[in-house]
């Protein structure tokens, strides 16, 4: 199945749809992030894999925007997003979701999902405040995509549910969900699976599948779990310490002496998970 | 209200994003808009035209108040930001419309909208810090702009009109026709209520409201989903105060007079009250919470001068009453943040569902 998205990237012209050139982040005396590049294929699943505090998080922080690095640039599509804003890089497509569930709690999951598409809306306040006529025509249209993704997620049972009440899983499902219902171009996703039993990952792991060959979107996963990464990414990228230790396909990351060589050094101080 | 949905299933997205939840509900709020238009007749007929006058000024009273804890609950309950300069963008307004009505000799159409706007573009100013401050920082940025706007227009003969510091207004007049008592005023005062109830209402369920509620639950995600927290931050501020604005204006047409006395703190934390005991984040909360604050005070003082004359002298008493007033309210802004923070609105919810199965339990 990999194979089959990573020919359909390079139909599509096999271009780079996000590169990251040489970003570093420093916290105080802490090297979050020290150098690393990566292009992401457009059309392709990229993994970020590496041991606690290898800085995954931060790279991404970096691309949607909420860490500025020190050094280094960011271009999505040609475009240069470095210094721009969150809500900004949002809205020029890409979309994410977090290692601990960020969920607008009060909110049912319909709700999270309309929020999601909130870029894709233009009511102002006065068409708000005014409603009948173009507010409520375009909650109509919207809800009808939210719809569709509350489908493809099965969350039909729970679309009128507040997400605080829903078990671990399904919040992360609905996360994806509100990430999906932007639109994305890029969809970044950390650990998804984290804290996931093997049924739940499974089910994950196929949605994201999905999310990839039949919606197109490019996806950028963190992820611990190394079965299911070998399994669904073109290609990954091995971060330590901050550093970009290797990069290849799943195979050649694999067969990487470095990159067994952080691993086994991570697991002999213990704080592989 | 009191309805069953049983049997009852929508089958399209606009009937499932509907104001009312029933068709039945359509109903009900009909016959509560026929209710409140024969309001001043049914009370002169029940109690004379002298004391339904003092009934109907009570019910305006309400009418105001309605107003302004809309707009506080749209920035303090939906928005999550804290204010406790309202009472100073109310007279901002106020004094803005009192300005127009008498030097520039508009009508009310012109003042109330231009009173709002004034409001909310100061509203906007003092909202600025709210991008880097938060809670109780915020709290103290706003109570400084409430202090700020009271000297300012304490030490502005060309805004307050001179040494007392107010300004008479003339009547408004609906074609042609003054207001002169309370029976006229109750509905031009409801039109406006009724007005901002359903302006809220659709505002905090389409986009700009949804957004105003996500910087409230969680204001990263809110941002990785594409809202600008800055500008939406500033929108509830100025969406508040235009609110407050026009809060103002009502007022002082209401009393004939603009006069800061009116928009002290005192009267920020009367709102503040309002949509704490009413429940934060609701519109039925804000309305129940106008209703409560605003009676409050007028059933202390019958209580009062009922019995209070057992105990006090009369002249003890006119102190007595104000005191028992504020430390009513704080002693119930206590109870309702730590027993119920949902306020009223939570309440009526309860005995709602309790009789929505009812007589099953189940
Ligand atoms: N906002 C911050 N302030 C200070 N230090 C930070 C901050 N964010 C990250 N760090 C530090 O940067 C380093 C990398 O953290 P990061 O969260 O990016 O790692 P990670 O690879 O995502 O780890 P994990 O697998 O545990 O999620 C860590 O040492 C962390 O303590
Ligand atoms: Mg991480």
């Amino acid at each position: 199945m990999k194979g089959a998205s990573a020919q359909r990237a390079v139909a599509r012209g096999g271009d780079n749809q996000l590169v990251v050139e040489g970003v570093s982040k420093k916290f105080g005396g802490v090297t979050a992030v020290q150098d690393v590049s990566l292009e992401v294929p457009r059309g392709g699943i990229l993994s970020i894999i590496g041991p606690n505090g290898a800085g995954k998080t931060s790279l991404l922080n970096m691309i949607s925007g909420f860490y500025k690095p020190d050094s280094g640039r960011i271009v999505l599509e040609g475009t240069e997003i470095t210094h721009r804003k969150p809500s900004a890089i949002a809205a020029l497509g890409i979309a994410r979701t977090f290692q601990n569930i960020a969920l607008f709690s009060g909110l049912t999951v319909l709700d999270n999902l309309m929020l999601g598409r909130h870029v894709r809306m233009k009511a102002g306040v006065f068409a708000s405040v005014v409603y009948w006529g173009r507010a409520q025509r375009e909650e109509i249209a919207h809800r009808e995509a939210c719809e569709e993704i509350i489908e493809f997620l099965k969350l039909q049972d729970l679309r009128k549910q507040q997400t605080a009440a829903l078990a671990y899983g399904l919040r992360k499902r609905v996360e994806l969900g509100r990430a999906l219902a932007l639109e994305p171009k890029v969809l970044l996703l950390d650990e998804p699976m984290g804290g996931m039993n093997q049924d739940e990952k499974e089910d994950m792991a196929r949605y994201i599948l999905d999310v990839n060959q039949e919606r197109g979107v490019t996806v950028v996963l963190i992820e611990h779990d190394m079965g299911v990464v070998m399994d669904i990414s073109d290609r990954v990228v091995v971060l330590d310490r901050g550093g970009r230790i290797a990069a290849g396909t799943p195979e050649e990351v694999q067969r990487n002496p470095k990159v067994i060589e952080a691993y086994l050094g991570a697991a002999k101080s213990g704080a592989q998970t | 209200m009191f309805h069953r949905e049983s049997g009852y299933f929508k089958t399209t997205y606009a009937a499932d994003g509907g104001l009312y939840p029933l068709p039945i509900a359509k109903w009900t709020v009909g016959v509560l808009l026929v209710g409140f238009i024969l309001l001043p007749t049914i009370s002169t007929v029940v109690s004379g035209a002298v004391s339904a006058e003092y009934y109907v000024s009570v019910v305006n009273l309400i009418l105001i108040a309605v107003v302004g804890a809309l707009g506080l609950n749209i920035l303090v309950g939906y928005t999550g930001q804290i204010s406790i300069g309202h009472a100073g963008f109310m007279s901002v307004g106020a004094y803005t419309a009192a300005n127009l009505a008498v030097k520039l000799d508009l009508p009310f159409w012109i003042t109330l909208p231009a009173g709002g706007l004034m409001a909310a573009f100061i509203g906007v100013i003092v909202g600025i810090p709210s991008l880097r401050i938060k809670g109780l920082y915020l709290a103290i940025a706003t109570l400084a702009a409430q202090l700020i706007i009271e000297w300012v227009i304490n030490h502005t003969p060309a805004i307050s009109g001179g040494s007392q510091a107010s300004i008479e207004v003339p009547r408004p007049t609906v074609l042609g026709h003054p207001l002169k008592t309370q029976r006229e005023l109750y509905y031009f005062l409801l039109f406006f209520a009724v007005l901002s109830i359903v302006a809220t209402l659709n505002l905090v369920r389409s986009r700009i409201g949804r957004a105003f509620v996500a910087i409230r639950d969680q204001d990263i995600a809110a941002e990785i989903i594409g809202i600008n927290i800055f500008r939406y931050k500033l929108t509830a501020f100025a969406i508040s105060s235009f609110y407050a604005g026009v809060t103002g204006v009502l007022y002082t047409y209401y009393l004939g007079i603009a006069n800061y006395e009116n928009f002290l703190i005192t009267t920020s934390i009367d709102y503040l009250a309002m949509i704490i005991i009413g429940g934060l984040g609701s519109v039925l909360g804000s309305i129940l919470g106008a209703i409560f604050v605003t009676l409050l005070p007028i059933v202390i003082r019958l209580f009062m001068e009922s019995f209070g004359t057992l105990l006090f002298s009369a002249s003890d008493l006119n102190n007595i009453i104000p005191a028992t007033r504020l430390g009513l309210f704080g002693l119930l802004i206590i109870v309702f943040l730590v027993v119920e923070p949902e306020g009223l609105n939570r309440l009526w919810r309860n005995i709602r569902n309790y009789f929505r199965v009812w007589p099953f339990s189940y």
